[in-house]
């Protein structure tokens, strides 16, 4: 029977929600078995295999070589290529993160294969659903030429465990001159403290222009770990220097699909809409009742986020 | 150093944007069409290699007839000249098909370096660039907030979640790019004149040698089967802030079990 691919996303701190989410939705492809693909340094699957069999991947194939991290992306799209030649699988699934994308692209190339990215749910027949110019529109498409590759949005579904003991099966890491000419040559962590990532927090708590400045961006950060969220920001706080662009929601940063979305001082353009639009509950707090973020608010407070948000951060306190 | 600049033109962000009922394309004919914004910012980060470094700098689009606005916009800020490759019979290609299209295009070039985007803002997010790198065999340094040349030397600052990785590969490279690269410049009067008179050459698929069956619908790789509206989110319950605002926000949150 055939299998399908999941290509697996892991941090330092081991795979992502993603990875799980992904997982979850190959098993309910029913296509056939799910199997993992890590393509990572020497050991890296190691330490993952347990968290993947737990949500239901049948064989962990094991892709290891400093080639894979110390060159970007390339290597990785050459051995994935291969893995897809040599097995057939009858879908594969990646993150739709930038490297996730970014490998789906060369596969597809490699492959003269479609592809399909930000996805937010696939059905049996590969028919996989996007939401497309600022979650106005949502599109159903197929992959016409070869089988589905498709990259998934993080948070589209809730992933479920479903405990089996992989099979680890080696894979082996052949890859040309031809990949190796983007070299990384360092890895820079810049600090978010214990927050949840953004794409994949539950909870996202977002500063705009409204915050003022850098330092009053700690009263967002305080309602964000009182809540056990990640701190979100508007481009325009990322523009004024507020909050760093790696935390930017909206058309150009992230897109976020997180249970609860508190919008603290933001207007509610468009293009940061496009971000996170599909949000569970969205609150928001603004001055003006005009703003429209209310358009869409499930909750609004109209008033100052000076007053609003300490007096939350109080109240959340006292009933802890 | 020769640079080739990639610039796509797509229908503006801030408005509203559809996809046509016929043939599920992006309806460019109703749309305000703009030079997608991160491309903008390729341009402008092409101009400062040549400001530093001399050489030229050549904008390309793949596009229909309407880009040309875009391609002339894109030269008042300072590229010296354009390609734009347009085909009837492009309506409706897919990414695999738009990239080997702008690879033949770049081939033909002969060039030290390719800028682009780092995502266009109409659909086919951040794949194009190392498509494009597949098929020519180039580096793809992408997702740069910071470029830096040395000679045939390249270095980028690539952002990730966890901070950003420091990537560096020899010319010829292609470079994507974010916002948080550089400001980029205004075109000024003298720019919008000049841009008027620069040579912009028009080359079809059989000029770059690709046939009309790998592009288009009859090419693609991939199909939307349908598409439809999303219903608007509903407002709901907005209060004023008096002199609780902050207890009520979070009644309304633990109302909701987030508290
Ligand atoms: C191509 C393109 C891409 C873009 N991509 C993005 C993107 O990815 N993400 C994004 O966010 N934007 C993006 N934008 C920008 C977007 O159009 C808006 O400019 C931006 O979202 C505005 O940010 P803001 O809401 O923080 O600021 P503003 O629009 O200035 O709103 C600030 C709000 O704060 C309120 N406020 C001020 N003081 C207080 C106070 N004390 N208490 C309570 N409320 C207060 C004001 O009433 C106002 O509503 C993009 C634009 C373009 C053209
Ligand atoms: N049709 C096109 N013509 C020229 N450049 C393009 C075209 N499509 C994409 N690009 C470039 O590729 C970048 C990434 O695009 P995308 O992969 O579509 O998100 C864009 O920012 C452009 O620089």
């Amino acid at each position: 029977m055939a299998e399908v691919l999941v290509v697996v996303e892991a941090s330092p701190n081991g795979v992502k929600k993603v990875t799980l989410e992904m997982l979850t939705l190959a098993r309910s492809l029913g296509l056939g078995d799910v199997a993992a693909v890590v393509l990572g340094g020497e050991g890296a699957a190691a330490g993952v295999v347990d968290k993947l069999g737990e949500y239901g991947a049948a064989k962990v194939y094991a892709a290891e070589s400093a080639d894979l991290t110390d060159y970007l992306v390339a290597p990785k799209a050459t051995v994935l290529a291969n893995l897809i030649k040599q097995v057939s699988p009858a879908a594969v699934l990646l993150p739709s993160s930038q490297e996730g994308k970014e490998i789906a692209g060369r596969v597809a190339v490699k492959l003269d294969n479609g592809l399909l990215t930000d996805v937010v749910a696939v059905e049996s027949d590969g028919t996989a659903t996007q939401v497309v110019f600022a979650g106005s529109t949502i599109v159903k498409s197929k992959v016409t030429k070869g089988l589905p590759i498709v990259t998934v949005r993080p948070n589209s579904l809730t992933p479920a465990a479903s405990p089996v003991t992989p099979v680890v099966e080696a894979v082996a890491v052949a890859v040309e001159k031809r990949d190796l000419l983007a070299q990384v040559v360092e890895r820079k962590v810049e600090a978010k403290g214990a927050r949840p990532e953004l794409a994949e927090a539950s909870i996202v708590v977002s500063g705009g222009r409204g915050v003022g400045s850098a330092d009053n961006f700690k009263l967002v950060e305080e309602l964000a770990d009182l809540l056990g969220g990640a701190v979100g920001a508007s481009r325009a706080a990322v523009d004024s220097g507020f909050y760093p662009h790696q935390f930017q929601v909206g058309q150009t940063g992230k897109t976020v699909s997180p249970q609860l979305y508190v919008a603290l001082g933001i207007s509610g353009a468009i293009q940061h809409r496009a971000g996170m639009q599909t949000s569970k509950t969205i609150v928001a707090v603004n001055k003006d009742a005009e703003a429209p973020i209310f358009e869409l608010a499930d909750f609004g407070v109209v008033g100052d986020l000076f007053k609003v948000v300490p007096q939350a951060a109080e109240e959340i306190r006292k009933r802890k | 150093m020769k640079i080739v600049v990639l610039v796509k033109q797509v229908p503006d962000s801030g408005a509203d944007r559809n996809l046509r009922s016929d043939d599920n394309t992006v309806d460019r004919a109703s749309a305000n069409n703009v030079i997608n914004e991160m491309d903008e910012y390729a341009i402008e980060e092409a101009l400062r290699l040549k400001e530093a470094h001399g050489g030229e700098v050549v904008v390309l689009t793949v596009g229909p007839d309407r880009a040309t606005e875009s391609i002339r916009k894109a030269l008042s800020m300072g590229p010296d000249s354009a390609v734009h490759v347009v085909d009837d019979a492009l309506h409706g290609s897919c990414a695999v098909a738009t990239s080997k299209v702008l690879a033949a295009a770049i081939a033909q070039q002969n060039a030290d370096l390719v800028i682009c985007g780092a995502e266009s803002t109409d659909g086919r997010v951040q794949v194009l660039p190392h498509m494009i790198a597949e098929r020519l065999g180039i580096a793809a340094l992408t997702g740069a907030r910071k470029l830096t040349v040395d000679g045939s030397s390249l270095t980028i600052e690539r952002q990730t979640d966890e901070g950003y990785e420091v990537v560096s590969a020899a010319t010829p490279a292609l470079v994507s790019v974010w916002d948080t690269i550089n400001d980029p410049r205004y075109p000024s009067f003298k720019g919008i004149m000049a841009a008027k008179k620069k040579p912009l050459q028009t080359l079809s698929l059989s000029d770059l040698g690709v046939a009309a069956a790998e592009v288009g619908f009859e090419g693609a790789t991939s199909a939307v089967v349908e598409h439809s509206k999303r219903p608007p989110r509903q407002a709901g319950n907005k209060v004023d802030a008096g002199d609780d605002g902050g207890v009520k926000l979070v009644e309304y949150l633990a109302s909701e079990k987030f508290v």
